[in-house]
């Protein structure tokens, strides 16, 4: 690692948009996609496309669209002809990361304000074929995601001695969560606890009501330098730390529950920020958990909870909205809306919107300090950022 | 660039590889020996790299996440910091070195590669336009080209004489370049006697493809001296983005190549060199106005992007060559280009110089 001891520049953001999230936006091309999203972020901004240095954009597999390096035909529908624009990629995280890599182009002072963006328009392709190509040498998870992450969870069940039913509280409360986000993608209001429970076993110990969905959608947010974050007429959530991790996907002696790839990140995240008591400090949580097990388990993992201890905090409602002291993803999280590309940076930007106080009705009352957290490839790659109202 | 402020930084090792196809080698097991190659050239080891970044494209390995599995190829145990782009290893150092900028780090690694060989690239990369008008008609990627070239054979600023020259020059100047793949000379009047293949190119105006990657060290100030005799500097770097809608702007021309030259500093000082992603000869033509390169620059002494064109890194090795010149003691500044997207869209353009 470097011993460099330059300082870097403040970052703000100071505008978040998110399109409505469904199955299926059939009424815009993935170019009305990107500006839906694009243009509320302009405006919570109260900026407009002249402003903008540069375009940061993320998104998944190309295959999820069949189209080929989309920022090449996307140019004039993020308004970057004339400017520069880079398209980050690092499996699931990738809505993360690239709203990290955004901010490393003011941190670097390279750029003054830049607007990232990431999404996914699921409905133009199918992400399972996309994921069962067949590569050499490799053996295809046909099972998809779920197939691959159901033998880690029940690890996880067997180590912590989790009661079975953890999984079913995390999913139910999410899909609660998500009927107070008018842009989550399901809003089961006649959802029962028990519905949850009986839903059908997928992979086994996941239910069909404990995974996520398929969805389409963009999620986009602009960054600015520190004399312009002062100067913003609105709220400001301030960048106190960014990481990115990767390791990989197999070695000797690796812990695929809780990966050190994720400890690390983590460690490296709460130090910039000078969070020293994670559970006391953080006000609001957005986590990456696509299948609902992932709840503790990353507790754990973040340092949230002790190790085995994290299924405890669901249990007894430490993470709900209301009531919780640690809520974690008021926005409904990925358990309610997956625009696989955006995920990431949709729990980048709820967590930024909580300190703006802008988070609507799934506010967390008094929020200053927040989590955003995104995980990719086999819980390999991971991306995180500290925001709070305070610089 | 915005702040003038920035730090010094260098590109301090570069190992490449290009073959017209690579049959027998998955793409970690061709890039593994070029990611130590780099690492080993300046005496460090992954964990002593503060970022990593690299370049690929899921669509020429034909598979979702395919850049996770080459990560491996790093040794990324422990954890490392570490992103991915879906473009030109050009951008990925790009990253790297707003990273570096950052001033918390000192060293980074970056990597690209691509093989283009297991399928018909001129048929892939039509599904890099616009999805909805275009790309559904599948026009190849040598047929938008040559409307192109015919564009700009008709504008008066270039002869089907002169591409057939820069042609000629690729191919003299490859011949002394061990990973070029087309390296046979052929002069201008044996070019002009071609037939044509996507009239009015011929298929000495058309890339010859290849399978290949690169792997670079970056390192900041005082460390770059540290790790090598002569760090080649990155003096000024910049990267802009052309309208896609080929039918709206003017293909004899890269406005976008244009603006980052200017705030690459490509005019502030005397140039011995340029290497240009030019993948095919109107390319190299437009970019030499474009770039305001004068007559008494060297252009791609390596046979450049059209001696060898390894989609995901062409326009990274050309950062690569223009390194190994200037370490050596051929030139002392140069100008270095890379591009993406039909009829150079996307360019970027940066300034290396030696101490």
């Amino acid at each position: 690692m470097g011993t460099g001891s330059g300082s870097k520049e403040r970052t703000a953001v100071i505008g978040v948009g998110q399109t409505k999230y469904a199955s299926t936006r059939g009424d815009v091309s993935m170019a009305g996609l990107l500006r839906e999203a694009a243009y509320r972020a302009l405006e919570m901004a109260g900026k407009t496309w002249d402003d903008i240095d540069a375009v940061v954009m993320g998104k998944a597999p190309d295959f999820f669209e069949g189209v080929m390096m989309p920022e090449i035909y996307l140019a004039e529908a993020l308004g970057c002809v004339g400017k520069p624009i880079m398209r980050v990629h690092t499996a699931g995280s990738v809505g993360g990361s690239t709203a990290c890599v955004a901010a490393s182009m003011v941190q670097s002072r390279v750029h003054k304000t830049v607007l990232t963006i990431a999404w996914e328009k699921q409905s133009e392709s199918n992400a399972m074929w996309a994921l069962s190509l067949p590569a050499p040498f490799t053996t295809s998870v046909n099972a998809g995601a779920g197939g691959y992450f159901s033998p880690i969870m029940r690890r996880y069940m067997a180590m912590s001695d989790a009661p079975e039913l953890i999984g079913c509280m995390v999913a139910f409360k999410d899909r609660q969560h998500a009927l107070k986000n008018p842009f989550a993608h399901l809003q089961q209001k006649d959802l029962t606890f028990d519905q949850v429970v009986e839903s059908p076993m997928l992979w086994d110990p996941i239910r069909y009501s404990e995974t996520c969905p398929s969805s389409d959608g963009a999620c986009a947010m602009i960054l600015t330098d520190e004399a312009s974050g002062d100067a913003h007429d609105g709220p400001v959530a301030w960048i106190k730390g960014t990481a990115m991790r990767s390791e990989s996907n197999s070695y000797g002696g690796r812990n695929m529950v809780s990966p050190r790839a994720s400890e690390e990140c983590a460690n490296d995240v709460f130090a910039q920020a000078g969070i020293h008591d994670r559970r006391k400090e953080i006000d609001a949580v957005e986590m990456y958990v696509p299948f609902s097990w992932y709840e503790p388990m990353w507790l754990e993992s973040l340092g949230f909870a002790d190790k085995g201890q994290g299924w405890r905090m669901v249990e007894d409602g430490s993470t709900n909205h209301e009531g919780g002291d640690l809520p974690v993803n008021c926005s409904g999280g990925v358990l309610s809306t997956n625009a696989i590309g955006a995920s990431g940076m949709v729990r980048f930007a709820e967590a930024a919107l909580q300190v703006m106080g802008e988070a609507g009705e799934h506010q967390v009352d008094g929020a200053r300090t927040a989590f955003g957290h995104a995980y990719g490839g086999g819980a390999q790659y991971f991306a995180m950022w500290v925001v709070a109202a305070q610089k | 660039m915005r702040d003038s402020g920035l730090r010094d930084i260098a590109i301090v090792s570069f190992a490449q590889r290009q073959e017209a196809a690579i049959r027998d080698e998955s793409e970690v097991e061709f890039m593994v020996p070029l990611m130590a190659q780099a690492k080993a050239d300046v005496g460090l080891t992954q964990q002593d790299m503060g970022f990593t970044c690299s370049g690929s494209s899921d669509f020429l390995a034909g598979q979702a996440f395919s850049f996770v599995a080459t990560i491996d190829g790093t040794g990324p145990v422990p954890p490392i910091s570490e992103s991915h782009v879906e473009q030109d290893g050009a951008w990925a150092l790009y990253e790297a070195w707003v990273k570096l900028q950052c001033g918390d780090i000192d060293t980074a690694f970056v990597y690209s590669y691509g093989r283009s060989s297991p399928g018909s690239l001129r048929d892939v990369l039509a599904t890099q336009m616009d999805p909805y008008y275009v790309a559904p008609l599948w026009p190849d990627a040598f047929a938008i080209e040559g409307i192109a070239a015919r564009i700009l054979l008709e504008s008066g600023k270039v002869s089907e004489r002169q591409l057939a020259e820069i042609a000629s020059r690729s191919r003299e100047n490859a011949a002394s370049n061990p990973n070029a793949v087309r390296r046979t000379p052929k002069s201008v009047d044996e070019i002009l006697a071609e037939a044509y293949l996507a009239d009015p190119l011929r298929p000495s105006d058309i890339p010859a493809s290849a399978d290949g990657g690169c792997a670079m060290v970056l390192a900041a100030g005082d460390r770059a001296r540290e790790l090598c005799d002569r760090p080649v500097w990155i003096r000024g770097i910049d990267h802009r983005i052309d309208a896609h809608t080929l039918g709206v702007r003017d293909l004899t021309t890269a406005m976008s190549a244009r603006i980052a030259a200017e705030k690459a500093g490509v005019g502030n000082d005397k140039i011995d060199f340029a290497e240009l992603h030019a993948p095919f000869t109107t390319s190299e033509a437009v970019l030499i106005e474009a770039l305001g390169l004068g007559d008494d620059v060297v252009i791609n002494p390596s046979g450049g992007a059209l001696a060898a064109h390894t989609m995901m890194a062409a326009g990274h090795i050309r950062f690569g060559e223009a390194f190994e010149r200037i370490a050596r003691g051929d030139g002392d500044r140069a100008v270095v280009h890379a591009t993406a997207g039909p009829v150079l869209q996307q360019n970027m353009v940066a300034v290396l110089e030696g101490d």
